[in-house]
């Protein structure tokens, strides 16, 4: 039990996928302007890094290995998780419309996110379980959402400040995130 | 050698092949239908995704295309070309969905003073975060152009007098600016919205604008009056009222008692102003255009041509609906033109006013009378979709005294239709009045009388009225023109019956003198009779003008309306916010509704009909509108005192002298000059617009 609880605070503060793996940085910058957004963009990504942790395990642990085929992991589960999140559009579309009106137009956004994808492969490389490889994709993705809608809160009040012109906008977001990363190294002992 | 690479490609293949299955089947089996149109008109939008038309991504504006929320030419990207393949996808003509305009609401006043020192980036979304901006003004503009940096079509730019200014040509509607703005008062409305919107509780309205029956944004014409854009104040007034040449002359203004100005000073004279602008436009011998939204297939049936059917009629063409009017008399008007005399208001001004309405492409149709000529079952079967009743107030109500009957006796609004039908060459009968006449009643029609009578050359003119001048509900401008048109009046008298002469026709008149007791239920004293005071009073002619009611008999005449709902008044019953009658496509406004009122009561009562119909034709809810005022006031709004006030003397009246209006029926009453108009426009203060305390403001 105790293992699961270090994985979840690694996954979510340590090794934060957005503030200490960089990845997943085009949707950090651009849904983190306005924290409605930011909360949306979160919630899907959840639902989506969970989905495809477990499945992408299950095609490498079943399919690839046993085939001896793991050289094929990128392409195959790039054409997995696409797949899987078209799936899931549909799904809800039929089935919980009230989610997918909810998710709106960030469930698509997230088919081509490297953070979903760098996820997926950290938790083959790391040789996790299944259970293990479950609570890390919950984990990384809430840490997701943690860092998003964090600096969604500080980019609003960015607004307000007065910033240099050659500084606006983007740059400022750039500099604050390298800030709010630092912050985030100093988990690092942790575990 | 080849093996390895025969397996991955074997293996990938399968992966796709399983996924493409998966997600075939599962396209079946999660099928959710969707109109088909939608995926074509996405075909046509550029796919960029960049949200500038204001939809989340290019499949919310398919979606919104095919819902007819938005027009075709939706796509700022894609320009014409897909527009008009998206219009035939639609099967509409390119181009007629409404287009979105911006209007900043924001007309401005003079900049209200700094709330603080304020340091920080120069954006109104910054400011406003700040207690809510840096100008006293709490709804006003803050003028640091986040909606000019919005907009990507360069269509706003700072006004000389610092807050933005709209280029209408420039505009596409994308509805980036309204986003921009953090204080609601940029707003992208088509102009149906704008013709439809009432006043709300959080709308920031003057209190002359809260009073207004007809809901006219006042501070804004007047301001386009300064500024000297007379057409733009003509816009402005006819975006709420149609019949501004009329109001101009016969309103009695209750905007004016509740001026702002008027707490410290003279109210300023708004009436006059909008006769001002009114004239200015049928002097100049030009109409200006006035645009209306695309055509529907509706069609809307008006029964009665008078103030509320021609609002309402005006609205809904200018709604894209189809309309058709029909009176019972065989010129439009209704009561403006048979009850109002012509010395009010004159014919010919009438006249041009009803074309200028039925220009629109309004049908007209006169002398047929419902419940005999035509009843609401064969007007549902010509296929109108809706009908409105303005049948107005036109049954005389009886003095129930001996003797109303005798020859010479007449009734205010019968003896009121039947001179002007007269003497405007509808009918041939004169009407024969007589040298001595008393008219019976202290309300508007009874003064009409007496000053029609005095121009027609009676010898003697009075009124008896059985309470005071104080307690008499006619226009006091208009008493005070009977008295110095000489007209007698007889207070606290009480007619008892009529005394005939031997050939059956009127010749005296007996009264009872009265005192006042205590006040009754409307807040008046009521008038109690002295025993033994009767009076006799020697007259020749006799016209009883004690208030008028609907005449509603035309429900008896048929099956379909025979359940309509009458109140106890007569008049007709109806939701008082949506007009709507308990038959679903019948509404009612206008003094069949309310009882009898003034004209501008009847041009607001036909414009909320008119967005009822609206919502009822589009299938929509007939709901209330949210928050709405109607005619309540804002308590915060309303002032005991206004600092900075200099008094500047209100702008009198021009009349024609008395000697020669008596002997005539021209209008009575002129118009202002236009340097009076400029003067007068300058001493509006410009309420709920930026700043309240003007005069100190442009010290």
């Amino acid at each position: 039990m105790g293992d699961y609880f270090v994985l979840i605070i690694s996954c979510i503060f340590v090794n934060n996928i957005l503030l200490a793996q960089f990845l997943g940085n085009c949707p950090f910058f651009g849904t983190s302007k306005k924290m409605e957004t930011a909360v949306g963009m979160a919630m899907a990504v959840i639902f989506v890094l969970v989905m495809a942790g477990v499945i992408t395990w299950m095609i490498y642990h079943f399919l690839l290995v046993n085939l001896g085929l793991t050289y094929l992991r990128t392409i195959a589960f790039i054409l997995v998780i696409a797949s899987l999140v078209q799936f899931v559009e549909m799904f809800l579309k039929k089935s919980i419309p009230a989610l997918y009106a909810g998710l709106g137009i960030f469930l698509p956004l997230i088919t081509t996110n490297c953070a979903v994808f760098g996820a997926c492969v950290i938790n083959i490389d790391k040789e996790y379980s299944f259970m293990q490889a479950l609570v890390a994709s919950f984990s990384y993705a809430v840490g997701f959402g943690l860092a998003l809608i964090l600096f969604a809160g500080v980019r609003e009040r960015i607004l307000l400040a007065r910033v240099p012109r050659p500084l606006q906008d983007t740059s400022i977001a750039l500099v604050t995130a390298g800030i709010i990363s630092l912050s985030f190294y100093a988990f690092k002992g942790m575990v | 050698m080849f093996e390895p690479v025969f397996i991955s490609v074997m293996a990938l293949m399968s992966i796709g092949a399983i996924c493409g299955l998966v997600l075939s089947v599962a396209s079946k089996v999660f099928y959710v239908y969707e109109d088909p149109r939608i995926a074509e008109v996405e075909y046509f939008l550029s796919g960029a995704n960049c949200g500038g038309c204001g939809y989340a991504g290019c499949s919310a504006a398919a979606v919104a295309v095919v819902n007819g929320q938005a027009p075709p030419s939706v796509c700022i990207v894609a320009g014409m070309e897909s527009a008009i393949a998206i219009a035939e996808v639609m099967g509409v003509d390119p181009g007629s969905a409404e287009p979105l305009m911006s209007k900043n609401e924001c007309s401005g006043g003079n900049r209200a003073d700094d709330h603080f020192l304020y340091n920080g980036v120069n954006t109104c979304q910054a400011l406003a975060a700040l207690h809510g901006g840096q100008r006293i003004c709490s709804i006003g503009c803050l003028g640091q152009g986040d909606c000019i940096r919005a907009c990507h079509f360069n269509a706003v730019h700072m006004g000389p007098n610092g807050f933005p200014v709209v280029d209408e040509t420039m505009c596409v509607g994308c509805g980036a600016c309204e986003k921009a703005c953090p204080k609601n008062i940029i707003r992208v409305r088509t102009m149906s919205e704008r013709l439809l919107h009432f006043n709300q509780e959080d709308d920031a309205l003057a209190p002359c604008q809260q009073t207004c029956p007809a809901e006219i944004d006042i501070p804004r014409y007047i301001r386009q009056i300064k500024e000297g854009d007379y057409a733009g104040a003509v816009h402005t007034i006819r975006e709420r009222n149609p019949l501004l040449l009329t109001c101009g002359r016969v309103c009695p203004h209750p905007c004016e008692d509740m001026c702002r100005r008027g707490i410290e000073d003279e109210a300023v004279s708004i009436n006059q102003l909008k006769r001002f602008v009114a004239d200015y436009e049928m002097n100049s011998g030009q109409r200006l255009p006035i645009p209306c939204a695309p055509e529907t297939d509706k069609r809307v049936a008006v029964i009665g041509g008078g103030p509320a059917g021609l609002s309402c009629a005006y609205f809904l063409r200018r709604l894209g609906h189809h309309v058709k009017i029909l009176d019972m008399m065989p010129k439009l008007g209704g009561m403006t033109r048979y009850g109002i005399p012509e010395y009010r208001l004159p014919k010919e001004v009438l006249q041009w006013e009803t074309d200028g309405i039925l220009n629109l492409g309004i049908d007209f149709q006169g002398n047929v009378k419902l419940g005999e000529d035509y009843t609401v079952d064969s007007l549902r079967e010509e296929g109108f979709d809706a009908i409105f009743l303005g049948v107005g107030a036109w049954k005389d109500y009886k003095l129930r005294a001996e003797g109303e009957d005798l020859d010479g006796c007449f009734t205010g609004i019968d003896f009121l239709t039947r001179f002007a039908s007269h003497q405007q060459g509808d009918s041939p009968d004169d009407v024969a009045i007589g040298k001595k006449c008393v008219v019976i009643g202290g309300g508007n029609t009874a003064i009409d009388c007496v000053r029609t009578l005095i121009r027609l050359g009676a010898d003697e003119v009075s009124i008896v009225y059985r309470r005071t001048r104080k307690e008499m509900p006619a226009n006091m401008v208009e008493i005070e023109a009977a008295e110095h048109e000489g007209v007698q009046f007889h207070f606290l008298a009480a007619p008892v019956k009529a005394v005939s002469d031997e050939k059956g026709h009127v010749k005296q008149l007996e009264y009872l003198k009265m005192e006042l007791g205590e006040p009754d239920a409307s807040g008046r004293r009521r008038p109690v009779p002295i025993e033994g005071s009767e009076t006799l009073m020697d007259i020749d002619m006799l016209i009883t003008a004690i208030g008028q009611g609907p005449d509603v008999g035309f429900i008896e005449k048929e099956e379909a309306i025979k359940d309509l709902e009458i109140t106890r008044w007569s008049t007709i019953e109806a939701d008082p916010e949506t007009l709507q009658t308990n038959i679903p496509y019948i509404f009612a406004a206008g003094d069949a509704q309310t009882g009898a009122s003034l004209v501008v009561e009847a041009i607001g009562g036909g414009r909320r009909a008119a967005r009822a119909i609206h919502l009822y034709l589009s299938d929509e809810a007939v709901t209330p509108v949210p928050n709405s005022l109607r005619k309540r006031h804002i308590p915060e709004s309303l002032f005991e005192s206004v600092n900075g006030i200099a008094p500047i003397k209100r702008t009198p009246m021009p009349e024609m002298p008395v000697e020669e209006r008596i002997k005539c029926f021209d209008e009575a009453d002129l118009v202002i000059s236009e340097t009076d108009a400029l003067r007068e426009s300058n001493r509006c203060l410009n309420c709920c617009r930026i700043c309240y305390d003007k005069d100190s403001c442009a010290a």
